[in-house]
């Protein structure tokens, strides 16, 4: 194990170094820059503008402006934001709160309602639960996520008045009751494409599963029906679902654009976008390199789990 | 259907099965799996049933376990159990009887387990599911059995998970679940067929035993005559979902009544210990000549340790001369497989020459080595997955020669003069694959192999998948092309009787050596390693040839003979 650890250590590192190089070079190749708004204010000269540019350092060459990012970064310095001059990582930790209760939510609903949805189509193929499902996770997965979000506001807030169109909470109550109110909409348009997803993965583990001789032979056993399904069946197809699980985990934490966005969430995903708007570089960075890092940890993470629950791994 | 069984009293008769038809689905090849199927199962006494795929026999065996698919289900007729009707019987009282009255174990061990499940806990789970004992009780049983079945250290191998196991073993825990609670009827579907010919004696003898101590009746499936001749007191053969004959498994054997059955006897193949008469004398040079061939497989990172280096091919040698035939035999593991990609480098070898015409290709380099590929062709295992599903056999045949400059239309003419020669019609040429039967298919996979005009083929298992029948056929085929075309064959096979009927040499394979080379004269009737010994002394149906008479046909023959 310690050494498939270490095997993986060294990948990551080297997978993190390649993003960050291909981050900072695209960004940079983006017309514009952080000081371009500035370009048509008249109360700042171009002598302003220039010494503004050597303050943050963007008068060097890239690769030393990498260089120097990175070195501070390995330090533990993820730099200040251009915008407001707090550190990276206070801004990072300001919105992943929000995100992390909009996609925690989401993703748990996800889970749970896909896993079920799964395995009730298997185990029910081709009935007519199982063909709604199906055509449900198709319109699911090709519509857009916004298109829901926005019918979403307009059918509860607008007509019905249910909910909240936007925001995390109410200003000035800010209760647990508030904050769940205003929970409801956004996590469950976002759990729609993953419900779509899962459901569909889950399905096709199960029936793979369900096909296996080991299922005959429980029957053979005189094994009930449900012990089966509980025991034998769900078991071995949880199994590839932790790979997907895995690769989940990444977006619990780094948020979703669009859906943020039409919900007006303070999250990971409007920060991300509202810092690009700004060419606001070391957040941008740092944002990148830090869903980087969740992406190795979700696989990390994954495998470790696999290895833990089968025994093929564990003891092999 | 022809032979109705003898009345016998009936506290003798453990099972019935009288005239039971099972419908297939609309739009299948035929509207019965079986029809009007009779047999009886007394007490004690291991019924074999034999027939080919397709046949209805493990349908029949599903049935008797109300196992079948809900697409598939008993039209009419019985099956009594006990005195008691089974059919129609409600699928809650069917599961109490199933494991606790009839168990059954099956073909494939390595899937037939769970692999998330220790072995003790799988073999406690059929007395949790009849509410049998306690947990402390189950448990000694389990370990009870674990030794029953002779399983190594017991308490070890409880809290083992499958994937430990070898595939032998893994059929002794499915044999320790089936007994858990001491059924009336185990019903075994092709429990040997998946195993190593030692493995598989080894099991029908604890089959044998199991059934003799506990007075137990088994039902026991089977395509192998070989393995009827072992184990069987009984026989029922089954044809196309029809019970052609039964009765004793002396009288059946011996004198077959059917004509299904005599071709079926007829097909097996038997050790012939007989050495084949060459098409031609041999040429001075060999067309291959193996020295020192090493392949080891390396898995695991080198870098962080825990590197498992497993050889597979470990200084074979060997010559072959043109339009000879050697067989390569051996269990699982042995490297026999490997030996073959070696030759035909799919795999690359460690050390060693390979000398094909005086040249030693195991050094060439792809790019050096394609020219050569033509001559050096391959005929696989599985005619199913080794045809492409969305080429024609046109296609399928032409491509290769094609790729190699023969002109279109000059190979579309070989291809369909091959299929000629091959025993497929015209038609053949295009259409699907997906068409044809196993044998046909094997059929097309021999005429793909042949369109090269090869110096070497390489079979690997090339009629392992087939039915016995098929097989006599396509080993015939193979025999008639050598002839013709002189070409010289490396035949990898687990299966030794195969082996004798088409080698002129065998070279038998041991953990990556070769332990004894020789005509099949001295293999099967004076063979010099012990492993040898050990191996064609497993051969089901064998233990009755040798006493027979060695030298000429196995007792199968030997009876259909008489």
């Amino acid at each position: 194990m310690s050494g498939f650890l270490l095997n993986r250590l060294v990948q990551s590192i080297v997978l993190l170094v390649i993003v960050s190089i291909i981050g900072f070079t695209v960004l940079n190749l983006m017309p514009g820059g952080p000081l371009a708004q500035f370009g048509l204010d008249p109360g700042m000269s171009q002598q302003d503008v220039q010494r503004l540019t050597a303050q943050l350092g963007l008068d060097r060459p890239l690769w030393i402006q990498y260089l120097d990012w990175a070195w501070r970064l390995v330090r533990g310095d993820w730099g200040h934001s251009f915008r407001d001059g707090s550190s990276v990582l206070a801004v990072i930790g300001r919105h992943l709160l929000a995100t992390l209760l909009l996609m925690g939510t989401s993703t748990a609903l996800a889970i749970a309602a896909g896993t079920w949805i799964g395995i009730r189509g298997a185990t029910h193929r081709y009935s007519l639960f199982d063909y709604c499902a199906t055509v449900g996770a198709m319109v699911a997965l090709s519509v857009p996520t916004f298109w829901f979000g926005l019918i979403g506001i307009y059918i509860f807030t607008l007509k019905l008045g249910w909910v909240p169109a936007g925001n995390m909470y109410t200003i000035g109550d800010g209760s647990v009751p508030d904050y769940l109110h205003h929970l409801i909409l956004p996590s469950l348009v976002l759990s729609l494409v993953h419900v779509a997803i899962w459901s569909r993965y889950m399905r096709t583990a199960t029936l793979d599963a369900l096909s296996q001789d080991f299922v005959k032979t429980a029957r053979a056993k005189g094994v009930s029906e449900r012990r089966i399904l509980l025991k034998h069946v769900v078991g071995n197809a949880l199994l590839p679902m932790i790979t997907l699980a895995g690769m989940q985990l990444p977006s619990i934490l780094t948020g979703a654009l669009v859906t943020e966005t039409v919900f007006t969430w303070p999250g990971m995903g409007r920060l991300f976008l509202d810092s690009l708007g700004y060419s606001d570089y070391p957040v941008v960075m740092g944002l990148l390199i830090f869903s980087a890092m969740l992406v190795l940890l979700g696989n990390l993470i994954a495998d470790i789990v696999i290895a833990t629950v089968d025994p093929r791994i564990r003891l092999a | 259907m022809t032979s109705a069984p003898q009345p016998v009293a009936s506290e003798d008769v453990v099972l019935a099965v009288r005239d039971l038809t099972v419908s297939l689905p609309a739009g299948m090849e035929r509207a019965h799996a079986v029809e009007n199927v009779s047999f009886e199962l007394r007490r004690g006494q291991i019924l074999c049933i034999i027939g080919e795929s397709g046949s209805g026999k493990s349908v029949t065996a599903n049935a008797i376990m109300g196992l079948l698919p809900r697409s598939i289900r008993v039209s009419s007729g019985a099956i009594r159990l006990e005195g008691m009707d089974l059919v129609g019987r409600s699928p809650e009282r069917l599961r109490d009887l199933r494991g606790r009255v009839v168990s059954m174990i099956f073909q494939d061990p390595l899937s037939a387990l769970n692999p998330l499940m220790t072995v003790g806990a799988q073999i406690e789970e059929v007395m949790a599911a009849h509410g049998v004992g306690t947990p402390k009780s189950r448990r000694g049983r389990a370990m009870e059995l674990l030794i029953e079945v002779g399983l190594p250290d017991p308490p070890l191998m409880y809290h083992q998970y499958p994937f430990r196991l070898s595939g032998g073993q893994r059929q002794r825990v499915m044999i320790a679940m089936a007994l858990a609670l001491e059924p009336t009827i185990l019903i075994a579907d092709e429990p040997t067929t998946a195993l190593d010919v030692t493995t598989q004696a080894q099991i029908l003898h604890l089959i044998r035993d199991i059934q003799r101590r506990k007075g137990m009746s088994v039902m026991f499936i089977t395509h192998d005559f070989g393995v009827v001749a072992e184990i069987a007191d009984s026989v029922v053969v089954m044809e196309k979902g029809h019970c052609v004959e039964q009765g004793s498994a002396e009288q059946v054997l011996k004198s077959p009544s059917h004509l299904y059955t005599r071709r079926l006897i007829a097909a097996v193949p038997h050790l012939t210990g007989k050495d084949r008469v060459p098409a031609e004398a041999a040429a001075p040079s060999p067309v291959l000549k193996v020295e020192g061939l090493v392949k080891t497989y390396r898995s695991g990172s080198a870098l962080f340790g825990r590197q498992r280096i497993v050889p597979a091919v470990n200084g074979a040698s060997f010559d072959l001369s043109p339009g000879r035939t050697l067989g390569v035999v051996g269990e699982s593991g042995s490297g026999k497989s490997s030996l073959g990609r070696v030759l035909i480098k799919l795999l690359d070898s460690d050390s060693g020459s390979i000398l094909f015409e005086g040249r030693d290709i195991a050094r060439l380099s792809e790019a050096e080595f394609r020219p050569l590929r033509p001559k050096i062709q391959m005929i696989f295992q599985d005619p199913f997955a080794s045809l492409n599903p969305r080429s024609t056999v046109g296609q399928i045949l032409t491509v290769g020669p094609i790729a190699h400059g023969v002109p279109h239309k000059l190979a579309c003419e070989q291809a369909r003069e091959l299929l000629a020669h091959v025993g497929l019609d015209a038609g053949t040429f295009d259409r699907y694959p997906h068409e044809f039967s196993g044998g046909q298919r094997q059929r097309i996979g021999i005429a793909r192999a042949l369109m090269f005009k090869p110096k070497l083929l390489i079979a690997d298992e090339a009629v392992s998948a087939l039915d016995v029948s098929i097989q006599a056929q396509i080993l015939k085929l193979l025999d008639q092309v050598q002839r013709e075309t002189g070409v010289s064959m490396v035949f990898i096979t687990h299966d030794l009787r195969v082996a004798s009927q088409i080698c002129d040499e065998i070279a038998v394979m041991h953990r990556g050596q070769i332990v004894e080379h020789g005509p099949p004269s001295q293999i099967f009737l004076n063979p010099k390693s012990a492993y040898t010994r050990e191996l064609v002394a497993a051969i089901p149906g064998a233990q009755q040839s040798s006493a027979r008479s060695a030298g000429s046909q196995s007792t199968l023959a030997g009876h259909s003979h008489k």
